[in-house]
């Protein structure tokens, strides 16, 4: 994960221009908002890249397998939802546990009708992703329910008060860091210790750099690829259910949309499109600055309304600048 | 042209037969459940304003992908040129003020939201063939910048208060056909004339089949790259007028499903996502199946949700069906893709 | 690795009887024998479409054989398979080594061992512990932590050989493993092949060139057309009737006409750098003249031939064409003066596979056939169908996709592109790879021809008697500088071979 100090090619990593960025983000506010560093922002950030980041990092680990995904924002409403609806219908004070599970696996499942039309059917995967995502979120709206709910299952609103810390600063500002943070701590120790550890996250990174090298060595292709997809939808669903918890309300309108940002988020933290890389490091410090940026623009002079303009010129240098690079260094190789 | 790789074969086992097939099923099986209703004039009319918006879009997206590439920023740029005309509008021309005036003024806002779209798409053009950015990457940034701008310019809310003429693009028919039916049609017959029956064209399609090819063959490929963009972004300007017009107004984040639809029209057309493959005809009729589709189920008192989950299942269905062919659905384990 | 003593060589590791292999009628392998030992090297030659790779499939448990059988350490094998032939140790190492670029040197080695031994966790201590125990055995010091992309091509084959080893091989089968690298790098390779025989590992090269690799080889099978038409000790056969076996004819066509005298200078290059892959070429070339360029594969040739079409830009020098400059590394203005360049790699770099012939050959030519922004269709498909039929280009349909031709008829789809943009310099590089012999002979007539009608040739080429067959002069390359310049007429061969391995 955090490899080292200073190993080589440090300066050039996309994981080091973001931190940069975010860096120079918070001098400017602090600069111009000496308040601006305090617990409060930071608490806030964290709550705010809870979903995000979880999300973040199911985008990344397709990423890596050299495909893409953008119907994760679908699975986790519709698990989400599918969750809620099951909870009060079947046994209103089902305990939370029960309910996140019940979602990833709903998530899961869905995962896996994308896995088996990539891994099977061997479709291109922005197609079958966009194809699923208005599937699911068509399904959800008609057959499953298209009403925001907002009298959850009590477990849920339980899970959403707790916090591992609250309080208030001696300036009299409220902070809080919800239980919900551990679930993004668990995922990230669970895909880091997958991804680094085990011969199945090192054949994902295989699958990315090379899927004919890798069916050559005797790599299971296309149960690893339905595998991440799975993996991917687990992880939507429970960040769907997140979502739903510490928002106080099942809306399945809600977190569509939003998939753009997060693979953005992915790309800016230094995965390539074209699959065998990516971090966790990059990919969380990817996340911090779309968050930061999407909830804090404002401090450093910029109105929000300018907030869509700032995250796209952000992709276009984030991706921009690597590639310009490889293309010249392409042309100087001959 | 002759040279065409499916020509030889003969209308029947092209691709877009296919495609023909199933518009005119979708259309037999609409007549049957409503026929009274379905087959109405009004509902055909009704139909022939509804689709040419998202079908101008689907037109911009099928020239970025026979370059192997993809648009992802259509949306970003209908909207923000239809704000920027529309801001134009509401600026000088007076709601109250003559026919010659508000002509003259919506002139200059269709011109200025064409040279919005064509400075966008040598935006797009440049980061994908100067800079080197997939075009994934490079639209989806853009897109964001090009929405952020409508926001920016407007406060994120719509803009109103049009003179009469300006209605006169998105709702009125001349000799019976309506207005934005008209434009479809001619982009449509103007992109197939561009792709077939030009030396722009051949080259578009040829670099899309092998782009190291047409590099050994001298084309001019950052020529031809920026070319196809600038279309693109035209076309989606012209699509975001007739959106302007039939809203009676302007706004960021209007058309935001277009984007899923513009993709799927493309894909379903028999548009190869990967480059060197991709026929107007087949676009056309992929737009018309999907129009059918969409008012039959309208008819039926089934939901707009439930027609995107019907739209979903077609793109899987017709992807299956093009990469297996019907039988094969049955041996999965098809040779290998990549 | 394996040990001598395990192995007795008396019996084969592999032992191929009487193997047929047939594809929906079409006899790819007809009753070919071919045995390897434990420790022994074995080259396997053919011209491509001779079966060799079929025969290494089979082999390997890529495919199945249709008739014949197959003996694995004594025991018959009925139902060959990738698990099986590598459980007995057979490896290949494909011409693109199948590594992972994105993954570190220590991983692309270790990783298929810990995948065959089915574990379930990576364990990163014993894969770097492996793999440097490898690099170290043979002699060889690569960076553990190195991404593979970055590495040179000859670092890359050497992290594919250990890969191999480290999957306890016992039989590996190099695909043309010297044509990406250097001389020294070969030497390097045949010094650790030498260990790898001495540690009983058995090697099989396959190959349409394998001069460099005979000296360290005990066997030579020759296949043509699928059938093994000749075998024998490696000591008994040099590279030309190597050739010999592999076509099936010597190798003897005229010598083209000398150039007219007074022909004019059309291109002449000055100093032409690119730092670490061409150092100070200059050259001339006359109208009518066939100049051949030679090197090894890493020689810079490639490179220099895609300079001089504006593919690659230099860091120096100059090109003139017909007294004008010309704009260096843009292969616009080159081909606007009159420099054509047809590929090495006709299937990924020169056609358009999927495209009709028509448009692989008009596609130099549609602005000319361009009026008022319109293409006139006729014009472009007269002027097409003619260079068809002028090149002989057995085409059923000019409307066909290129990919149904044969590989002589694509590479003349290839040149009838440049030929009817009417060039005045056409760079040529490798023009009858993968062509069959009687279409080698047909394209080496049509350049005679051409030279003969004014315009200058630039051959860039490793066949050498091909070169001897068409061109005036030659000019050697190695490490990127022009070594040696000599005249057709006064050079054999031979002489020619050694001086591009001295």
């Amino acid at each position: 994960m955090l490899t080292g100090l200073l190993p080589k090619g440090f300066l050039t990593r996309n994981e080091t221009l973001v931190a940069g960025v975010i860096l120079a983000f918070c001098v400017l506010a602090t600069l111009s908002d000496p308040l601006f560093f305090t617990v409060t922002t930071v608490s806030d950030l964290l709550r705010a890249s809870i979903v995000i980041g979880i999300l973040a990092i199911g985008a990344m680990v397709v990423l890596i397998s050299g495909g893409i995904d953008v119907s994760f924002t679908a699975v986790a409403v519709f698990a989400m939802y599918l969750a809620t609806r099951i909870a009060l219908g079947v046994w209103p004070d089902m305990p939370w546990p029960m309910i996140f599970a019940l979602a990833m696996v709903a998530g899961a499942g869905l995962g896996a009708i994308n896995g088996l039309f990539i891994a099977f059917f061997k479709l291109p995967t922005l197609i079958v992703t966009l194809g699923t995502l208005s599937v699911f979120r068509g399904f959800l709206l008609t057959f499953v329910g298209s009403q925001r709910i907002s009298d959850l299952p009590p477990e849920m609103r339980d899970f959403s008060r707790g916090v591992l810390a609250r309080g208030t600063t001696e300036a009299g500002n409220f902070y809080s860091i919800p239980w919900s943070i551990l679930a993004l701590v668990a995922v990230i120790v669970l895909t880091w210790f997958m991804l680094k550890k085990t011969m199945l996250g090192r054949s994902i990174y295989a699958i990315g750099g090379s899927q004919e090298s890798a069916r050559r060595i005797g790599i299971n292709v296309q149960w690893t690829q339905f595998f991440i997809y799975v993996y991917v939808g687990a992880l939507a669903g429970l960040a769907g259910i997140i979502h739903g918890s510490v928002g106080r309300m099942a809306d399945p309108f809600s977190l569509v949309g939003l998939e753009l940002s997060v693979i953005a988020a992915v790309v800016l933290g230094g995965a390539r499109l074209i699959g065998g890389y990516g971090t966790i490091t990059g990919t969380l410090l990817g996340v911090v600055l779309i968050v930061l940026v999407q909830t804090n623009l404002i401090v450093i002079g910029i109105p929000t309304i300018w907030q869509s303009v700032t995250i796209g010129m952000l992709i276009l240098l984030g991706t921009g600048v690597p590639a310009y690079r490889a293309k010249r260094a392409a042309a100087r190789a001959g | 042209m002759s040279g065409g790789p499916h020509r030889a074969q003969g209308f029947t086992e092209a691709p877009e037969f296919k495609l023909l097939i199933i518009a005119v099923a979708v259309f037999a099986l609409m007549a049957v459940l409503a026929p009274e209703r379905f087959l109405s004039a009004q509902n055909m009319t009704s139909m022939a304003f509804q689709f040419p918006e998202f079908a101008i879009l689907a037109l911009a997206m099928t020239i970025t992908m026979m370059t192997g590439g993809i648009d992802l920023s259509v949306v970003g740029v209908a909207n923000f040129s239809a704000v920027t005309g529309a801001l134009i509008l509401t600026t000088f021309a007076d709601p109250g003020m003559g026919t010659g005036g508000s002509l003259m003024w919506l002139s200059v806002a269709l011109l200025a939201s064409l040279a919005i779209g064509a400075a966008c798409g040598l935006i797009n053009g440049t980061l994908v063939a100067h800079f080197g950015l997939p075009p994934i990457l490079a639209t989806l940034g853009s897109g964001l910048v090009f929405t952020g701008f409508a926001i920016a310019m407007t406060g994120g809310s719509a803009v109103m208060g049009f003179p009469d003429v300006v209605a006169w693009l998105g709702n009125e028919q001349l000799f019976g056909v309506p207005v934005p039916l008209i434009l479809f049609v001619i982009l449509a017959v103007l992109l197939h004339i561009l792709l077939t029956r030009t030396a722009f064209g051949l080259r578009v399609t040829m670099y899309g089949a092998n782009p190291l090819a047409a590099l050994y063959a001298a084309v001019d490929i950052n020529r031809m790259i920026l070319k196809v963009y600038v279309i693109a972004g035209m076309f989606s300007s012209v699509a975001g007028m007739v959106i302007m017009s039939r809203a009676n107004s302007a706004k960021a984040d209007y058309g935001s499903s277009y984007l899923l639809l513009a993709v799927l029209i493309a894909v379903l057309g028999g548009v190869n996502p990967y480059g060197g493959y991709g026929r107007v005809i087949g676009v056309i009729l992929a737009v018309l199946s999907m129009q059918f589709l969409s008012s039959g189920l309208n008819m039926l008192q089934v939901s707009n949700f439930a027609r995107e989950l019907i739209w979903g299942v077609l793109l899987i269905f017709v992807m299956i069906i093009n990469t297996h062919g019907i039988p094969g659905l049955k041996s999965l384990k098809a040779s290998p893709s990549k | 690795m394996a040990n001598p003593d395990a192995y007795p060589t008396t019996e084969p590791l592999i032992d191929l009887r009487a193997i047929t292999k047939r594809y929906a009628g079409v006899t790819a392998l007809d009753t070919v024998d071919f045995t390897v030992a434990a420790g022994e090297a074995v080259c396997l030659a053919g011209e491509n479409g001779s079966g060799k790779s079929t025969l290494i499939k089979i082999i390997s448990g890529v495919e199945q054989h249709t008739n014949g059988d197959i003996y694995i350490d004594g025991a018959k094998v009925d139902h060959n398979n990738p698990r099986i032939a590598a459980a007995h140790g057979v490896m290949v190492i494909f011409q693109d080594f199948s590594l992972f670029p994105n993954l570190q040197v220590y991983e692309n080695i270790a990783y298929p061992s810990q995948l065959g031994a089915q574990n379930r966790l990576f364990d990163r201590a014993a894969a770097r512990k492996m793999a440097s125990a490898i690099l170290s055995k043979i002699g060889v010091d690569i960076e553990l932590d190195a991404r593979v992309e970055s590495l040179p091509v000859a670092q890359k084959q050497l992290v594919a050989i250990s890969r191999a080893l480290a999957s306890q091989a016992r039989l590996i089968i190099m695909d043309e493993p010297t044509t990406a690298l250097t001389e020294r790098e070969v030497a390097r390779l045949l010094d650790i092949i030498r260990k790898l025989k001495d540690d009983g590992v058995a090697v099989v090269f396959v190959s349409h060139k394998l001069a460099e690799v005979l000296e360290v080889s005990e066997k030579v099978v020759v296949l043509r057309n699928g059938k093994k038409v000749a075998d024998g000790d490696a000591k008994d056969f040099d590279t030309k009737s190597l050739a010999y076996h592999m076509t099936g004819r010597e190798v003897a066509e005229a010598a083209p006409e000398p150039i007219q005298a007074g022909a004019t200078t059309l291109m002449q290059v000055e100093g032409l750098s690119k730092t670490g892959v061409f150092e100070r070429v200059s050259l001339e070339l006359k109208a009518g003249e066939i100049l051949g360029i030679t090197g090894l594969l890493g020689s810079g040739r490639t490179s220099l031939a895609k300079a001089l079409f504006g593919l690659v830009r230099p860091d120096a020098g100059t090109i003139h064409f017909d007294g004008g400059k010309v704009p260096l590394g843009d292969p616009l203005a080159a081909s606007k003066v009159g420099i054509g360049y047809v590929p090495e790699d006709r299937l990924t770099e020169g056609l358009f596979l999927t495209q009709s012939i028509l448009r692989n050959v008009a596609i130099g030519r549609l602005d000319n056939h361009s009026k008022g922004g319109l293409l006139d269709m006729g014009g472009l498909l007269n002027e097409a169908a003619d260079w068809i039929s002028r090149l002989k280009i057995k085409a059923p349909d000019i409307a066909a996709p290129v990919q149904s031709l044969s590989g002589g008829n694509q590479q003349r789809v290839s040149l009838a592109r440049w030929l009817s943009r009417a060039p005045r310099v056409l760079l040529l590089n490798g023009p009858s790879v993968g062509v069959d012999v009687g279409s080698k002979a047909d394209i080496h007539d049509i350049i005679r021809n051409l030279a003969k009608n004014g315009i200058g040739i630039i051959m860039i080429s490793d066949d050498l008697p091909e070169l001897l067959a068409t061109c005036h002069r030659f000019l050697v390359m190695k490490d990127g500088r022009i070594t040696d310049e000599l005249a057709s007429a006064s050079t054999t061969e031979a002489d020619l071979a050694r001086r591009l391995a001295s």
